[in-house]
């Protein structure tokens, strides 16, 4: 089974993403902030990376540069799931190693269009 | 509940300007699409906009009542595979054929709000370095005036850039104004659109190369499927190409064109022998 961390402060958040994505047949990790998804990382790294940008202790932009330096840490796909929705935004996301970008507020249908374009859901 | 007789009104005025069939069972359909329409035509209910439309046969009103009745669902590279064709094996086999300098051009038959051909042109900007110097023309209808309004404008919510497209296009082929999201002006001067109804005549539209008319006959009764089809090949060129629905097919519709062996939803004109390309 295919392995997803959802990184989010809200707790309601996180339970909606795991719902969405439990249903897409994800396993799911849970972290509440950057730093926490960094340990988790170094446990176990993931398929893929739900990943809200702000966030206390790390935020996402933090947690994905950080990331994308540690050992096997270029290979999950991390898609940002966050109410910034300018193209700024966006572009220093991708640019930091981010595979794809969700803006809030987000549905199912969102998630799963966003995560067959990485290649890791087939298209239905 | 709409009574039965408004029901059978509304589907005879909805299938004779549009040759969308409506069954009678399809009262809830009636209701959530037509409610939004009485409330902006300023009618207290559904029954009342149908009983103004028939008393004064009002033919703005019906035609109003049609638009609302038809399916206008879509988005950004629906369904994928069609697209995949289009670059993987349409546009290298066309280029062969016609070879520099000739120009490919292409049919979005129902497009609705614009996703379908605005998908087509970014996959020809993307690509254009490696198509040389073949020029393309998208033309794109539709019989609704409301979404071809929103099509023209190029204008998308967050919501539908977020369905079917790579956040990657999003940045390359977009403007934020806003919430909103506009399609780039050299996209935007891509495509030509323009208000077709397929129930009437289509000759003057020209040759096209390839025709995209997906996830439209499907609401259209067996014979107007035919003669839709039989008009359609007349447009399409000798080594051109049909691309339908994925559910959709040509089988006992159509002897003008033959599917193309493996690539489901993919038609040529009969005659004109088509393999899959390498």
């Amino acid at each position: 089974m295919r392995t997803c961390l959802v990184v989010d402060d809200s707790r309601v958040i996180r339970k909606v993403a795991r719902k969405i994505l439990e249903e897409l047949d994800f396993e799911c990790v849970e972290a509440a902030d950057g730093s926490e998804a960094l340990d988790a990382c170094r446990k176990q790294m993931p398929d893929a990376i739900l990943l809200d940008w702000n966030m206390p202790v790390m935020n996402g932009l933090d947690f994905v540069k950080a990331l994308r330096r540690e050992e096997g840490g270029d290979k999950p796909v991390v898609v940002f799931c966050t109410t910034e929705n300018d193209m700024a935004h966006i572009t220093e996301a991708l640019r930091a190693g981010a595979d794809e970008y969700v803006m809030k507020p987000f549905d199912g249908e969102i998630i799963e269009s966003k995560l067959q374009q990485t290649g890791l859901l087939r298209a239905s | 509940m709409i009574k039965i007789e408004d029901i059978t009104f509304v589907a005879a005025e909805a299938y004779k300007r549009s040759g969308l069939v409506l069954s009678t069972d399809k009262g809830y359909l009636l209701e959530s699409r037509l409610a939004p329409l009485a409330r902006a035509e300023g009618y207290p209910s559904i029954e009342a906009l149908i009983a103004a439309a028939r008393r004064e046969s009002n033919d703005r009103l019906l035609w109003a009542i049609t638009e609302a009745l038809a399916t206008h669902e879509t988005f950004f590279f629906r369904d994928n595979t069609p697209f995949d064709l289009f670059k993987q094996e349409i546009l290298p086999v066309l280029s062969r054929a016609r070879g520099n300098m000739s120009t490919i051009r292409i049919w979005c038959a129902a497009c609705s709000s614009g996703q379908e051909p605005y998908s087509l042109a970014m996959i020809l900007e993307e690509e254009k370095a490696r198509l040389g110097g073949l020029r393309f023309e998208i033309v794109a209808t539709d019989m609704a005036p409301r979404v071809l309004e929103k099509a023209k404008a190029g204008v998308y919510s967050q919501f539908e850039v977020q369905r079917g497209l790579a956040i990657q296009r999003l940045v390359t082929h977009f403007d934020q104004s806003g919430d909103q999201w506009r399609i780039k002006p050299n996209l935007r001067s891509m495509v030509t659109f323009q208000k077709q109804n397929l129930l009437e005549n289509f000759s003057g539209m020209g040759t096209f190369d390839v025709i995209f008319c997906r996830n439209v006959l499907i609401y259209f009764d067996a014979d107007t499927k035919k003669r839709i089809l039989q008009r359609l090949a007349a447009q399409t060129a000798s080594d051109g190409y049909l691309i339908m629905g994925a559910a959709e097919t040509v089988v006992g519709l159509s002897q003008d064109f033959a599917p193309v062996e493996g690539r489901r939803g993919l038609y040529g004109r009969s005659g004109a022998a088509k393999s899959a390309a390498a």
